[in-house]
């Protein structure tokens, strides 16, 4: 069983992920009882919902508890075995797994004991920790390890900070000689705790297994006045005890996105760490940080060794996860310079995070910088505090509540008790910022270069087209891409996704940079918005030596701090002559005559050399590749970086100097994030800049633009794509993607990757350092033939448009004209001519399918035995194309056509018209089988998702994974702002993520809403493809999806940025083989249905998908050029000239599309897998999936970089044992939300008004859901008249209370609710009051979670206390009111009203481009919280905004009818005076100015069509 | 940067030829002597930078021209850039740019279901600012190589070859059987189409590269095959395929009855003052035009320029439609119907009609015999009962070119001839003969100068590897 989770094929176990509930609870005055236990494991049962089981739905994902050590009751069991424990300070317990061989148990104690006593401290004794194996599951009784305590003497310890570094040292040293000698027992060794002050329960528990497996935890002399609890939703189904939280230190909900790169730099600082900490067991001990475990845990060591230089347990998680301090305006100065201090020892481990920690005196959360995690609290009259992810974990009675609150991004919440006090975040931070003038020392040791000297003169290069042209510039590259961002300062905008091939396959050299792939966050954690949510994110990086963790700040040496990495020649120069920061140049250049070997000499010199600079005193490398001539060629700027980077980081020495990378190569965002992202610390691109100046004198540059002016555009338009690249990864900072290796290699073989870029993921082998140099080599003598004219270079390119000459395309000229034949006569000998060329067959492969092949079996069949084309077709989908990207005409023509055929078409984002939901003839129904719910909800109504067969969850899109979308507003005529609850010429934003997805339990929740809405719809969820991607799907099968859609990179788009087209995601068939064998191995496979897509053209690419996995099949760019697409690539322009992509009237009427030529298609494609199933001697399609044994790679003559491919691990089968897999049980509903239907069975059969009243606890989750999706199918949109139905409730409410909440039905709810309150809210009435007899302490009670109204539509909702982060987001069209709200408050909205009576958090209107807010403005700072890019704000007036005013009123007046709100009643007394306390906030009035704009397009004089001969 | 709405604000709009009163009284060019600027940059605009610019694919033009690029440029102003794009991909600009039947426009996108870009006129536009500003310089290579190239004919596939091979530094020999170079383009076409002061500044510019004619040498005659590839390391074999298609009809040989190139190249020599007078001459003559294509055109405007009595024009294939066939679907070239400059000037155009032969009266042709026909499943069938006579003076045959001249290839021991005509080479055009190559017309048959061009230039691509071997 064991050997399942060892790599194998596609599947490694290093991509797992997880998410989670934590929760806690402390006796503010220390008092230890048996009940805070009993109350933890409570808090733990009730977080069972965010928790997952496997295939054995008996064995948990993980559970557990820490507490402080129970010294009473350890004296008591101690003494029992005749261990006599001394003072409560002078040993510490630890609990310990172990093999359950007796002998290897054994032989465990005997090195632990000895290396204990080694370290100098006293070997007490041990204890067999007493359980109940009954209580588990199937799996996890099968790897149960044996739990012991043991007990170790302080010894010769003098205080407590070299206890606990002893401790450490007898733990570490343990592990590694256990590690070193006893290879099998050390599999199941571990230690889950060790500690004078706390202790660990753990296991692969549910978590109400907890208390019931381990005897000790319900014993009542077991007794802490603290403990934390922790539920896990694992992204495998392998038990292993030992991922349980919480770890030694700390629980963690979330993950670190830059572990890598962390763990990495970790390994940088701790040769100097360790030597100071640990002396001579230095050397042993490394590395530190183990990279072979979980982020978490990693975390968990850091904090640890952070904890034994003297640190505090909360000091130590400010340095390793900070607050965004950068662009906080109402920090003070202290406080900023503490941080920045951090920040020069410290990149964040970034990443979505709420952490709950404890050093068994005191315990914390706190919240990563950008707050995606949920963190609630609840302090009551009798002084104990119980935090967790959600309200409610335990019941509270309403009058011993004193304080409701959450945690703000950012923020930390502290409990000591030995001081018995609650340290919030404000006190605790200008505490630890007083400790030391830390003012001072940013004065004397940052310095930064001078701003003038940003844009010096413009360089003129010596044969800068042979320099261009070795450095493999294109013509297009130069008049496409760099001219539009050193015009515009943003990069270019394409679309229809990428058909040209792989860097691996393709025919011509490329750079190094095109074969590493972006990577990005998907499910498991969130990407971030760098454009709304700036407030967050960090270009700022610090050059020089980094000062040690262990030393005194004194002793760090000058920094200078640069606001972004992209630095001109002249800002280079300056940084070189700042004399404390000696640096040096190293040239990367080698001879090209030298050939390979040359190019190896060149760059092991170059390490070396920078080695020796290093130790001599040098803080900067400056690695350039300047003066490339005939005898000069570059060696890859990447591989130089990388060399230098890692050799450093081996040796001990890269805090001590910073790289630079001055290089001709360099200058697409996709470039510079691969330089940081290997080690770089800022890159200088000559070039670019160089190359800039030549488009200006040769009027390329088309605007008139100074040099200084373009290079700034383009600079900027640098900041912008990194920024959008380190988002897409949900990275924050530059500091920590720096060195973090987010990337994917394809094509590159392992010795390569493992030589220069080690743990990047490279799956399919691939090119040697020496074909590298070869290709390298090869493009400079071609660049460099003097003897041919340079009038020829750059080469034309073709990268995005097709050249003739250029690179490939999959859709050439041909491919699309023969297509179009084909469809259009209905010829299938013309389909096969077209499907020769898709296929490879007579043209160049520019795909990895095109290197399989399906094997011709022996047992071949007759064609009329293999399934009929018309049951194939079911199988065929049309992509995510929204009304909106695509015109009404085509949207209707692919609906009828997969109507017809029985397939089915997807809305995409953009809702649907409520007129095509019923068919007009059985021959013709325009609904789309499959609807689409995307981040931007844009038309998501209870009603749309009732009229569904499929409902997708996008989570990403292979044109631009991890990135929103915008329409413009040019786009948005009526119909589809009607369509999307907006505003006509109004652009709409869809966010990068779900605002309710940040993690794998938030999708579980959001399926489960989903199927509340539509039990009978099956839910899919959108992934794309990339290394890591099959242990997404295992969480997404776990969450309780039906089906997973393998979307592959190069997928179409209406408009996304080139270098997400090009350079981010993996093809799906990498993704598809991963996502098929890692669910067999996880035994999940049964459970789904998986569909692919992907530039899908023909039978073959099926047959192949097929094979490799495949049940569904996703076509989108071969039906639009069926329907008359040409790819012009001008989607985002509104320009299409064939009405496909555009919502030009005019153009539309050029559309000549037919639903009977995309039927056309379809049937071709399916006669052509039979064609190849007959062959394959398979019958039935269903026999065909997962078949890898039909398929073979293809071998590839000649010289084709393609022939060093290694295919074999898309074709491993894995094979499992025992070979048991249990079908999904299916959607079952709720039984609470059940019974409210069965009970609103009068008001849905004769419109009886019905009252219910219930009481309601956090594990209720979308109440009301399943009710509304019965009134949207029996009433329609309208639902029912108002308040048909009243529910009352009373109590915590769980997750997505009121979701897609129909008209006609109320919702009261008194108590408080947790996230997602009203998501999705189509029409109903939701109002939440906190009970009358809480004794609140004065502050607003926190009543709802976060994102509340998220893609609400309609209705309404009043809110007597406050919200938390993201209220109102993307809000179409529901009025709220609400007493406080926290961060990013009507993010995104386009409509409805919004009134805060009270706070709101910063960021508040980011990205609102419609509707209509109104805050009271207590302080008079809401111009410091508001995001003003797209509103204007204005305090109201009496006199002059009647309407206004009268709107205001009538809101408030309602939501004191609807909350008897005192605050609220307080307003209206004295209204006059509020009034002008008012501010309201509305997007700016160019709403005028977009409708003119809409009608300037309309009025266009059309003049096409007619050809006119004039007379000169 | 394309302007995205160009094409829907802006007609398209064909500069117009002088008017035909005048035009007809002089050989000058049709068009105007200057064209006007504004109107192709505004005509450039148009182009929509397709993503798949099915202009330049091989469906469109055969040299691949940059043609979204060069209209962006002349869009905004940048005609040095332009012009540089341009010359990247053809030699000779301004032939393709006077006398390309523009294979690009019909692949146009904006001819799917539109009117095409004007891409010939924005091309012609480019190369003559060109040389008016004296862009266009000779550009001498940056290094001298001694291996010696001779190229047989100086038609646009010779010349272009020339030209390339001497610019990467070859010593390039260009032997013409002509008093002067250009082939065809100085013989065969009129001037009213293009200008021979258009071919000279070229040759000046190949002059001055260090390009070497020698000219009034038939090779195969004066010189042999042989000795050229003794005397050079790799010799170019460009001399078309000149050979027409005969009409072997009773009264062929009634004197009146003349190949089409006989009579325009005696035109052209008259206009160069090669020869004194014409022995064919249409003035006051009742002609007839045997054959549909763009020959038989340049014979109807040479013929009403010598002040022919009337003009009929015979075609054997049916009358195009206005509009694109279902057969020939975009972006396939469409069998439309051509109305040249000429046929504008006056004639008679007759179609599916077969000469079945000429009457004469002492020896002179007097009268043509025809009959109608149709096509029935793919063949050509005369229809019975529709034989008619006309009365006829002149009548000029321009039914197309059956291959390379044979003297050449029978004066070579070696040299391969296909069955149609064409010297027989392999994928890289080398001939049977090592070191000899072929290119042009004599490799693919009688076709478009651009095709020309773009042999010439793969010719000189080949070359050079294999000189480099």
């Amino acid at each position: 069983m064991t050997v399942d989770n060892q790599p194998q094929g596609l599947y490694d176990p290093r991509f797992e992920r997880d998410g989670c509930g934590i929760g806690a609870i402390v006796n503010i005055r220390g008092e230890r009882t048996h009940t805070v236990v009993r109350q933890a494991l409570m808090i733990l049962q009730n977080l069972r919902h965010r928790g997952a089981t496997g295939y054995d739905s008996e064995t948990g994902d993980g559970a557990g508890i820490i507490l402080q050590k129970p010294h009473d009751f350890l004296l008591d069991v101690a003494e029992g075995l005749g261990i006599n424990l001394p003072a409560v300070g002078d040993y510490a317990v630890g609990m310990v797994f172990l093999p359950t061989d007796e002998s290897q148990q054994q032989a465990i104690w005997d090195v632990f004991q000895s290396q204990t006593e080694r370290v100098g401290l006293e070997w007490l004794g041990s204890r067999v920790v007493p359980v109940d194996p009954s209580v588990l599951g199937e799996a996890a009784a099968a790897v149960q390890p044996a739990v012991f305590q043991i007990f170790i003497g302080r010894g010769s310890a003098q205080d407590e900070l070299a206890f606990n570094r002893s401790l450490y040292l007898a733990r570490r040293l343990s592990e590694k000689s256990i590690a070193a000698q006893l290879n099998d027992a050390a599999e199941s060794f571990h230690v889950a705790s060790l500690s004078v002050n706390t202790v660990v329960y753990k296991g692969m528990l549910l978590p109400e297994q907890v208390s019931s497996y381990f005897v000790d935890l319900t014993d009542p002399r077991l007794t802490s006045a603290l403990a934390a609890v922790h539920s896990r939703f694992s992204t495998n189904t392998f038990p292993a005890w030992r991922l349980a939280h919480p770890f030694r230190w700390l629980c963690h909900n979330g993950e670190i996105n830059t572990i890598r790169g962390n763990v990495n730099w970790f390994r940088a600082r701790e040769v100097s760490l360790a030597n100071e900490l640990f002396g001579e067991f230095a050397e042993e001990l490394r590395p530190l940080i183990r990279s072979d475990q979980s982020d978490s845990a990693c975390l968990d060591d850091a904090v640890e060794l952070l904890m034994l230089t003297g640190r505090s347990v909360d000091e130590a998680l400010r340095l390793l996860v900070p607050e965004a301090w950068q662009k906080n305006s109402f920090m003070d100065q202290a406080r900023r310079a503490h941080c920045e201090y951090n920040a020069t020892l410290m990149e964040p481990w970034d990443g979505p995070a709420a952490l709950c920690f404890t050093d068994g005196v005191r315990l914390g959360v706190a919240l990563d910088r950008s707050g995606l995690r949920p963190c609630r609290y609840t302090v009551t009259t009798d002084d104990t505090v119980i935090l967790a992810s959600e309200a409610g974990v335990l019941p509270i009675p309403a009058d011993r509540v004193k304080v409701w609150g959450k945690l703000r991004p950012g923020e930390m919440l502290l409990i000591d008790t030995k001081q018995q006090r609650i340290l919030n975040d404000f006190d605790l931070k200008a505490e630890a910022a007083a400790k030391f003038d830390y003012l001072g020392w940013v004065e004397r040791h940052i310095t930064q270069l001078d701003p003038q000297v940003s844009v010096a003169e413009p360089e003129l290069l010596e044969d800068l087209s042979r320099q261009q042209a070795a450095f493999a510039y294109t013509r297009e590259e130069l008049s496409m891409v760099l001219s539009s961002v050193a015009r515009t300062g943003d990069e270019l905008v394409s679309s229809m996704g990428d058909d040209t091939p792989l860097a691996v396959l393709s025919q011509r050299p490329r750079l190094l940079f095109d074969y590493f792939k972006q990577q990005f966050a998907q499910v498991t954690n969130p990407p971030i918005d760098p454009l709304r949510e700036d407030m967050v994110m960090s270009l700022t990086m610090y050059l020089g030596a980094k000062g040690n963790l262990a030393a005194p700040p004194s002793s760090s040496a000058l920094l200078v701090r640069i606001e972004s990495p992209l630095l001109t020649p002249g800002e280079l120069n300056s940084l070189e002559r700042i004399p404390a920061l000696k640096s040096c140049k190293l040239s990367t250049l080698f001879s090209p005559a030298t050939g390979v070997a040359g190019m190896r000499m060149a760059l092991s010199e170059l390490v070396d050399d920078a080695v020796k600079q290093v130790r001599c005193g040098s803080a900067l490398l400056v690695l350039s590749d300047r003066g490339v001539d005939e005898g000069h060629a570059a060696i890859p700027s990447v591989l130089a970086v990388a060399a230098v980077h890692h050799e450093l980081v081996k040796l001990g020495l890269r805090t001590r100097a910073d790289i630079i990378v001055e290089s001709g190569e360099a200058r697409s965002p996709h470039h510079f994030a691969c330089l940081i992202g290997y080690g770089a610390a800022a890159v200088v691109p000559y070039l670019a800049l160089a190359s800039i100046q030549d488009l200006i004198q040769s009027d390329e540059l088309d605007a008139p633009l100074s040099y200084s002016e373009a290079v700034k555009s383009f600079v900027k338009g640098g900041q912008k794509g990194l920024l959008k690249i380190m988002s897409k990864m949900g990275i924050t900072t530059l500091q920590s993607y720096c060195g973090a290796q987010i990337f994917e290699a394809i094509g590159l073989s392992q010795q390569l990757v493992n030589e220069f870029f080690p743990a990047t993921a490279s799956r399919l082998a691939g090119l040697t350092f020496d074909d590298l140099a070869r290709e390298t080599i090869a493009r400079h003598r071609h660049s460099f033939d003097l003897r041919r004219s340079a009038e020829d270079l750059p080469l034309p390119g073709g990268f995005i448009h097709y050249r003739f000459g250029g690179e490939q395309h999959a859709w050439s000229p041909e491919a699309i004209a023969k297509l179009q034949h084909a469809t259009t006569s209905g010829s299938f000998a013309a389909y096969s001519d077209f499907r020769k060329l898709a296929n490879a067959e007579t043209a160049a492969p520019t795909a990895l399918r095109h290197l399989l092949t399906p094997l011709k079996q022996r047992s071949k069949v007759d064609i009329s035995e293999v399934e009929p084309a018309s049951e194939i077709v079911k199988r065929f989908t049309t992509g995510a194309m929204s009304l909106g990207a695509i015109s009404q005409e085509s949207h209707e023509a692919l609906a009828i056509a997969m109507n017809r055929i029985g397939g089915k078409s997807n809305t995409g984002e953009g809702g649907e018209d409520a007129a095509r939901f019923q068919p007009e003839s059985p021959a013709v129904s325009r609904n789309s089988a499959i609807k689409q719910v995307a981040s931007g909800r844009f038309g998501v109504t209870i009603h749309y998702l009732t009229h569904a067969d499929e409902i997708q969850i996008k989570i990403a899109q292979g044109a631009k994974p991890g990135e929103g979308g915008q329409l413009p507003g040019h786009k948005v005529d009526q119909q589809i702002a009607k369509l999307r609850h907006s505003t006509p010429g109004v652009q709409l934003i869809s966010p990068p993520p779900h605002h309710d997805i940040y993690s794998i339990e938030d999708l579980a929740q959001l399926i489960f809403d989903l199927k509340s809405a539509n039990p009978r719809a099956r839910v899919s969820v959108k992934l794309v493809s990339e290394a890591g991607i099959g242990a997404v799907a295992v969480g997404v099968a776990k969450a309780g999806a039906d089906k997973i859609l393998v979307a592959g990179d190069n997928g179409g788009t209406g408009a996304s940025p080139l270098s997400s087209i090009k350079h981010a995601g993996a093809p799906w068939e990498l993704g598809l083989a991963e996502v098929h064998q890692t669910l067999i191995i996880n035994r999940l496979r049964d459970r789904v249905v998986i569909e692919t897509d992907g530039q899908l053209r023909t039978g073959r690419d099926v047959v192949i998908a097929a094979a490799l996995g495949a049940d569904e099949f996703g076509f989108s760019t071969a039906p639009l050029i069926v329907q008359g697409c040409i790819m012009m690539r001008k989607c985002h322009l509104n320009t299409c000239p064939v009405g496909i992509a555009t919502q030009d009237p005019v153009l539309r009427q050029r559309f000549s599309g037919k639903p009977e030529h995309v039927i056309n298609y379809f049937f071709f494609v399916a006669e052509e897998v039979r064609e190849w199933m007959a062959d394959l001697g398979v019958t039935s399609f269903a026999d065909l999936v997962g078949r890898t044994d039909l398929v073979g790679q293809r071998r590839v003559e000649g010289p084709s970089k393609a022939r060093h491919l290694d295919l074999a691990p898309l074709l491993h089968k894995p094979q499992i044992s025992p070979k048991f897999t249990k079908p999904a049980s299916g959607y079952v509903p709720d039984t609470y939300d059940d019974s409210l239907l069965q009970q609103c069975r009068p008001a849905l059969e004769d419109r009886t008004p019905v009252v219910l009243s219930r009481r309601i606890n956090n594990s209720r989750r979308a109440t009301g859901t399943l009710l509304s999706g019965e009134v949207a199918r029996r009433f329609g949109a309208e639902g029912l008249p108002d308040s048909s139905i009243t529910l009352r409730f009373e109590g915590i409410a769980g997750q997505s209370f009121g979701a897609f909440l129909a008209p006609g039905i109320t919702a009261n709810l008194v108590g408080a609710a947790n996230d997602y309150v009203g998501k999705g809210l189509s029409g109903g009435r939701i109002s939440i009051v906190p009970p009358k007899q809480a004794q609140f302490d004065g502050d607003v009670p926190v009543v709802v979670g976060n994102t509340t109204l998220y893609g609400a539509t309609s209705g309404s909702l009043y809110v007597a206390g406050a919200a938390g982060e993201r209220f109102a987001v993307r809000n179409s069209g529901a009025f709220a009111v609400v007493e406080g709200v926290g961060d990013h408050g009507c993010e995104y909205m386009t409509g409805g009203v919004v009134v805060v009576l009270g706070g709101v958090g910063r960021n508040f209107a980011a990205g609102m481009s419609g509707g209509v807010a109104y805050v009271l403005d207590t302080d008079g700072l809401f111009h410091l919280r508001c995001n003003p890019t797209l509103v204007e704000t204005r305090r109201l007036s009496n006199a002059s905004d009647e309407s206004d005013v009268a709107l205001l009123r009538q809101m408030i007046h309602r939501h004191i009818s609807h909350t008897q709100s005192e605050r609220a009643q307080a307003i209206l007394t004295n209204w006059e005076w509020h009034v002008a306390k008012f501010v309201k906030i509305a997007p700016k009035t160019d709403g005028a100015s977009a409708s003119k704009k809409l009608g300037r397009i309309k009025s266009i004089k059309r003049t096409v069509g007619h050809e006119v001969q004039s007379h000169v | 940067m394309s302007d995205p709405t160009g094409f829907l604000e802006i007609p398209r709009q064909k500069t117009a030829y002088r008017p035909i009163k005048e035009r007809v009284k002089d050989w000058d060019y049709v068009g105007p002597q200057t064209l006007p600027i504004e109107q192709n940059v505004q005509q450039a605009k148009r182009c929509m930078d397709c993503g798949v610019p099915f202009c330049q694919s091989d469906y469109g033009c055969p040299v691949h021209n940059v043609i979204p690029e060069w209209n962006s440029l002349v869009g905004s102003g940048g005609w040095q850039e332009a012009l540089k794009k341009l010359h990247a991909t053809n030699n000779f600009p301004e032939f393709t740019g006077f006398l390309c039947p523009a294979p690009c426009e019909n692949a146009c996108v904006l001819n799917r279901d539109s009117q095409p870009v004007t891409i010939r006129e924005v091309e012609l536009a480019i190369i003559e600012r060109g040389f008016e500003a004296g862009l266009v310089k000779p550009i001498l290579p940056r290094q001298e190589r001694r291996e010696r190239v001779a190229v047989v004919g100086s038609g646009p596939a010779g010349l272009a070859a020339a030209q390339e091979l001497r610019r990467r530094g070859f010593q390039v020999r260009v032997f013409d059987r002509g008093q002067k170079p250009g082939g065809l383009l100085r013989y065969g076409i009129p001037d009213f189409k293009m200008a021979k002061h258009v071919i000279d500044r070229r040759i000046e510019q190949m002059k001055a590269e260090g390009v070497e004619f020698s000219l009034g040498v038939s090779i195969g005659k004066d010189v042999l095959l042989n000795d050229l590839q003794r005397d050079f390391d790799a010799v170019l074999l460009a001399v078309g395929a000149e050979s027409a298609r005969d009409l072997p009809v009773p009264g062929r040989d009634l004197a009146g009855v003349h190949l089409a190139m006989d009579y325009l190249t005696e035109q052209n020599q008259v206009l160069a003052g090669e020869v004194a007078s014409t022995t064919i001459n249409a003035k006051g003559k009742r002609v007839a035009v045997i054959g549909g294509g763009d020959t038989a055109s340049d014979c109807i405007g040479t013929a009403r320029r010598q002040g022919a009595a009337s003009i009929y024009e015979f075609s054997l294939m049916p009358k195009p439609g206005l509009e694109r066939g279902a057969e020939t679907p975009w972006p396939l070239v469409a069998s439309t119907l051509k109305v040249s400059h000429a046929h504008e000037e006056g004639c008679e155009r007759v179609f599916s009609v077969m000469t079945t032969g000429f009457r004469g009266v002492g020896g002179q042709v007097s009268q043509l015999d025809a009959v109608q026909c149709a096509v029935k499943d793919g063949q050509l069938v005369k229809k019975p009962g529709t034989e008619f006579s006309l009365d006829v003076d002149l009548v000029l045959l321009a039914i197309g070119f059956v291959g390379a001249d044979s003297k050449i290839v029978n004066a070579t021991p070696g040299l391969v001839q296909r069955s149609n005509g064409t010297i027989s080479g392999d994928l890289n055009g080398m001939t049977s003969l090592p070191g000899v190559f072929v290119a042009g017309d004599a490799r693919r048959g009688a076709s478009l100068i651009v095709w020309a061009i773009a042999e010439g230039r793969r010719a000189a691509d080949a070359i050079e590897r294999y000189l480099h071997q």
